[in-house]
């Protein structure tokens, strides 16, 4: 298809011998440019630019071993449960409010996925852990600190696990929920650097309270 | 008055700096070029501040789409010649008694993600019109979990048998329920997996010291 277009009118006679004019030799290069338009379309709408990622998260074991007796006990005074339901409505109540001798509150508050919302609630509760994990990597950005990345987040990790006041969560969905609202929630949780959470069952009870609550 | 004879001249347009322009970008797309895997169906999955990256190999994924439909997908691990995915076919075709042949368990090896009933594979694999293909992708009947053949414990079971080492990735779709994901997630629990990859979009964000006020 590239043919060489050369002007005509071959080399002039000059004192008997042939002198070849001198020329630029031109290529169309039309059917190469379309090829190229061609690949670099293909390739431009074939490629994944953002690699998708993941965060990670694990379940309680499902142990059919557990009964009452040997149940796990958390402190009331610092458990809280998130309670989700349909269209991002979030809900959630503090164990310490839980009257003795009973396991459900009578009232749950609501709060929504605003910034002033659940997100203000949790980096309460968690004032002092996230505190610390913030002036740290203060220091590491303003280089008054100079730390490795693993050593940073072994650092982090530690300041998470000493913390011995520090909330615990439990997130319950009810059967309405979106997927969308637990990693949200989730995500929260690596948002205010809060290290113990559990996505669990949601009690019958408890849907009947997000029935009951204001809307 | 003299007429002014215009030349009759080809343009001649230099087309070597957009050439060069061309050369180069395409050198980069094919460089950089890592291909959208194709999936049985369109996931836009919900964000997260999360910059881990997917794992690439031995990764055994299940997608729940808007419609709450649920697919599997297994690769064929980091060394590609243990073919995974022939392995499991193979083992499924001879206890359920699909009938598979040659050629189909080929076109299994060589897929991505499925969902479909298990007497339905057959037909999904021999079909050739992509169209018919995309139909038949209905999703692995989850109201099987708990009978005698829950087939997604099944595809479960077998792919972990295959490649233990494989991490359980769930690729949600943001508006799918949380019902059928639990319910993804229980089957994985049964089968003894209690760490999960949800796979998420990033999307920076971070909490100042103000928030707290």
């Amino acid at each position: 298809m590239a043919e060489i277009i050369e002007s005509s009118g071959s080399g002039k006679k000059e004192g008997g011998r042939r002198v070849p004019k001198k020329m630029g030799a031109h290529i169309d290069m039309t059917p190469m440019v379309d090829l190229m338009c061609l690949l670099i379309t293909f390739f431009m709408l074939t490629t994944a630019f953002s690699k998708p990622k993941v965060m990670e998260i694990t379940m309680p074991e499902k142990d059919t071993q557990v009964d009452e007796k040997n149940a796990p006990k958390v402190a009331a005074d610092r458990t809280y449960s998130i309670l989700l339901t349909a269209d991002d409505k979030v809900y959630w109540y503090w164990h310490g409010d839980v009257a003795e001798g009973q396991t459900f509150p009578a009232t749950i508050n609501k709060t929504d996925f605003s910034k002033d919302g659940l997100r203000k609630i949790l980096l309460k509760k968690n004032e002092k852990v996230f505190t610390e994990i913030f002036e740290l990597k203060e220091k590491v950005k303003k280089g008054e600190l100079v730390m490795i990345d693993d050593s940073l987040n072994a650092q982090i990790k530690r300041i998470k696990k000493s913390d011995k006041k520090a909330p615990i969560i439990l997130i319950k969905a009810d059967e309405k929920t979106k997927y969308k609202s637990i990693v949200s929630v989730v995500d929260e949780m690596a948002i205010c650097n809060i290290a113990n959470y559990a996505i669990v069952d949601i009690a019958p009870e408890e849907v009947a309270l997000i029935e009951k609550a204001p809307k | 008055m003299a007429k002014i004879k215009l030349k009759r001249a080809q343009p001649h347009v230099d087309m070597t700096p957009m050439v060069d322009l061309f050369s180069l970008l395409l050198t980069f797309f094919m460089l950089t070029a890592s291909f959208r895997p194709q999936e049985a169906k369109v996931i836009d999955s919900p964000s997260s501040v999360s910059d881990k990256a997917t794992p690439d190999k031995d990764v055994i994924s299940v997608l729940v789409s808007k419609d709450d439909k649920v697919f599997f997908n297994m690769d064929n691990g980091k060394d590609t010649s243990a073919h995974f995915r022939n392995q499991l076919i193979t083992k499924i075709n001879d206890i359920y008694h699909l009938s598979l042949n040659e050629k189909e368990i080929k076109a299994f090896g060589q897929g991505s993600s499925f969902g479909m009933p298990l007497k339905n594979l057959k037909a999904y694999l021999s079909e050739e019109d992509a169209g018919k293909k995309e139909a038949m992708q209905v999703g692995i009947p989850m109201d099987t979990v708990g009978t005698q053949y829950p087939e997604l414990e099944i595809w479960v079971a077998y792919a972990r048998e295959l490649n233990p080492t494989a991490e359980v990735a769930i690729n949600g779709d943001a508006e799918a329920n949380y019902k059928t994901v639990k319910k993804v997630m229980d089957v994985m629990q049964s089968k003894n997996v209690n760490k999960f990859n949800l796979v998420t979009n990033l999307q920076k964000e971070e909490a100042t010291l103000d928030d707290l006020k």
